[in-house]
């Protein structure tokens, strides 16, 4: 990229040659997830468009030749990892030190990594600790005229910013699902080790486990087709001027099961449980959508008794195709966000759905 | 064990989620459309941050919070006046924008010298708290970068719980993907958690607080430093509002059946 220096009378514009770090961690069975795949086709294809840029590849975890096997036909030129039982673990410290070290081995100018939880809580600390600037939840790398752009959303996710830095070395954490996945070919790949010295002071945090709901009990899945997005007018009094919590919540379950659908909630009917309203008790704030929720990725969305900006707007910035069910036609905030809007009791439509689809054998 | 924590919050102000939103360009870079004259809140995982803050001083007697938030030195008065009579705090103003266009960067290295600040810090009883992302910039950088600046390596993003045991260790709940949380146990302060959503409701207005709260809040507006962001090598070629306005079918006269029917289609589809 051409990049200005030195004072207003003196100033130089020089060329520098990008090194592209793609930053991955494995996962337990040693493999790379999908998301680290996303970030490598996204590095590949700013490395494409970069003249005189280098790829290379930075690995943690216990043992990281698995994943570097995994990708070796990629473009990178060089693989670098730091492994041991240290790095198996999900945590700041060591985090942070294995990715700082890797950042330095290779010489990045450009880090991309993808933003999962463990990457999300280190790449800001490791840009703070090489005096260089992170980038999160970007959704887009591109590079024309020598000059790196990143697309990243502002106001959760109400508008969409392009900008440009002149810092290195740049972090770029990449959203998971936003890109397409890489599909280089393994091979054997060599892996350069990168010492690193932990202190004890890298220990005083251990990872003691994973908490989750049951199986048959997980309404959160990332990979559904469609997620199916709750709202308040569940639990509100029907026509009959009663409410029908345990209909409702036997209709909910009963979608999900039969459809594996991913489960989303408005803000309002997940802070319920906190106001001691009555609630609808698999729902947690983990399954909240929207301005203080999240914002999922899937291919399809289907709301249901919602009414507001919560799930209509922002909760869905990320969903394709989006139908909505509702007793309001004037719903504001469903017209013009959603392709189909259904004018119709969800109570009705959803046990006809639950219906059809065991009849259809989806389960 | 009980442990007196200083307990820092990191908090600033953003505009209600109400609001329309719209970007436009000004000389120091993309605002908000009269930004200015937007009603603001409190930025609501930094809320959570202060109410987890305060309910754990209730549990550990001796422990103080500060509320160390940057903004406009008006807006955060106007903020002050309702966040006040929530929880008890001492506030640590910094009189600058809170646009979520600034550079994190500079924003954490304010907050950081601020906190350093603070008389009397004693790093060893520190718990440093904040939002895990904000709803402006929601970029989730800004913690890290405090925990960097002061020496904080022991970190943990997407908390929804913290529970101090008897030996004075913490135990963390973070979020991780697919609805799950992440364990971990940290042996003791300092240590940096920047908050989702917790557990616990917003309190409710209590005047007593407010009233309490008051007589460091206005003080600490008065003596708020000016502070500059500058957001040097930071250049956005563009901020728009995304376009993409769908045409709605309404579908009004079919039964539940139908629609039910066609629903299912598309889902296999």
């Amino acid at each position: 990229m051409d990049q200005e220096i030195g004072t207003a009378k003196h100033t130089k514009t020089f060329q520098i040659m990008e090194t592209i770090l793609v930053l991955a961690h494995t996962e337990n069975n040693g493999a790379l997830a999908k998301s680290a795949r996303e970030a490598l086709h996204a590095s590949a294809t700013l490395h494409k468009s970069l003249a005189g840029s280098k790829l290379v590849v930075g690995l943690i975890g216990d043992n990281v030749q698995i994943a570097a096997n995994s990708i070796a036909a990629c473009l990178a030129t060089k693989y670098f990892g730091v492994t041991g039982a240290d790095f198996s673990q999900s945590r700041y410290a060591t985090d942070a030190t294995a990715a700082e070290a890797i950042c330095k081995a290779a010489q990045a100018t450009v880090v991309v990594a993808p933003a999962t939880s463990r990457w999300a809580r280190v790449l800001p600390g490791v840009a703070a600790r090489l005096g260089g600037r992170a980038d999160t939840h970007v959704t887009g790398v591109a590079a024309a005229d020598g000059k790196i752009s990143v697309n990243r959303w502002y106001y959760r996710q109400r508008m969409e910013g392009l900008l440009t830095r002149t810092q290195r070395p740049w972090l770029i954490g990449i959203d998971p699902g936003s890109q397409t996945p890489c599909d280089c070919g393994a091979g054997t790949a060599m892996v350069e080790m990168v010492l690193v010295n932990l202190t004890d002071a890298a220990r005083r945090t251990t990872v003691v486990g994973i908490r989750e709901p049951k199986a048959d009990a997980q309404t959160i899945r990332p990979d559904a087709q469609l997620l199916f997005v709750t709202g308040a007018g569940w639990t509100k009094k029907q026509a009959d001027g009663q409410t029908h919590l345990p209909e409702a919540e036997k209709l909910i379950l009963g979608f999900l099961k039969q459809s594996r659908a991913s489960l989303g909630s408005s803000k309002s009917l997940v802070d319920q449980s906190g106001e001691g309203q009555a609630v609808l008790p698999f729902l947690s704030h983990l399954n909240q959508v929207g301005q203080t929720g999240a914002t999922p990725r899937h291919a399809k969305g289907l709301s249901t008794c919602c009414h507001g900006e919560e799930p209509h707007t922002v909760g869905w910035r990320f969903i394709g195709e989006r139908r909505a069910i509702s007793l309001d036609p004037n719903c504001g905030w469903a017209r013009g966000k959603a392709d189909v809007l259904y004018v119709a009791d969800a109570f009705a439509v959803i046990a006809k759905v639950n219906e059809l689809l065991a009849a259809a054998g989806m389960a | 064990m009980s442990i007196a924590y200083q307990i820092v919050v990191c908090g600033s102000i953003v505009p209600d989620p109400l609001q329309t939103l719209e970007p436009v360009a000004s000389p120091a870079g993309p605002a908000l459309k009269n930004e200015m004259m937007l009603p603001a809140v409190l930025d609501p995982w930094a809320g959570h941050a202060l109410y987890e803050a305060s309910n754990l001083v209730k549990n550990q007697p001796g422990s103080k919070v500060w509320l160390v938030s940057l903004g406009p030195k008006a807006k955060l008065q106007q903020v002050m006046m309702t966040v006040a009579q929530k929880v008890p705090f001492e506030l640590v103003a910094l009189d600058g924008p809170a646009s979520g266009f600034n550079d994190a960067t500079e924003t954490a290295a304010a907050l950081a010298e601020a906190i350093n600040a603070i008389p009397g810090l004693d790093k060893s009883r520190l718990l440093v708290f904040g939002g895990w992302e904000s709803a402006s910039r929601g970029a989730g950088a800004t913690m890290q970068i405090i925990g960097e600046r002061l020496g904080i390596v022991d970190q943990f993003q997407g908390v929804d719980q913290l529970t101090v045991n008897a030996d004075g260790s913490m135990e963390i709940l973070e979020r991780i993907e697919g609805g799950k949380h992440q364990v971990s146990k940290c042996a003791s302060a300092p240590a940096l958690l920047g908050w989702a959503t917790g557990n616990l409701p917003e309190p409710k207005n209590n005047p007593q607080v407010g009233m309490v709260n008051m007589r460091t809040v206005m003080p600490a507006l008065q003596k708020a430093r000016p502070t500059k962001l500058t957001s040097d090598g930071l250049t956005f070629a563009s901020v728009a509002l995304p376009k993409q306005l769908r045409e709605t079918q309404i579908v009004k006269d079919k039964s539940p059946d139908d629609i039910a029917q066609e629903i299912v289609e598309w889902i296999k589809k």
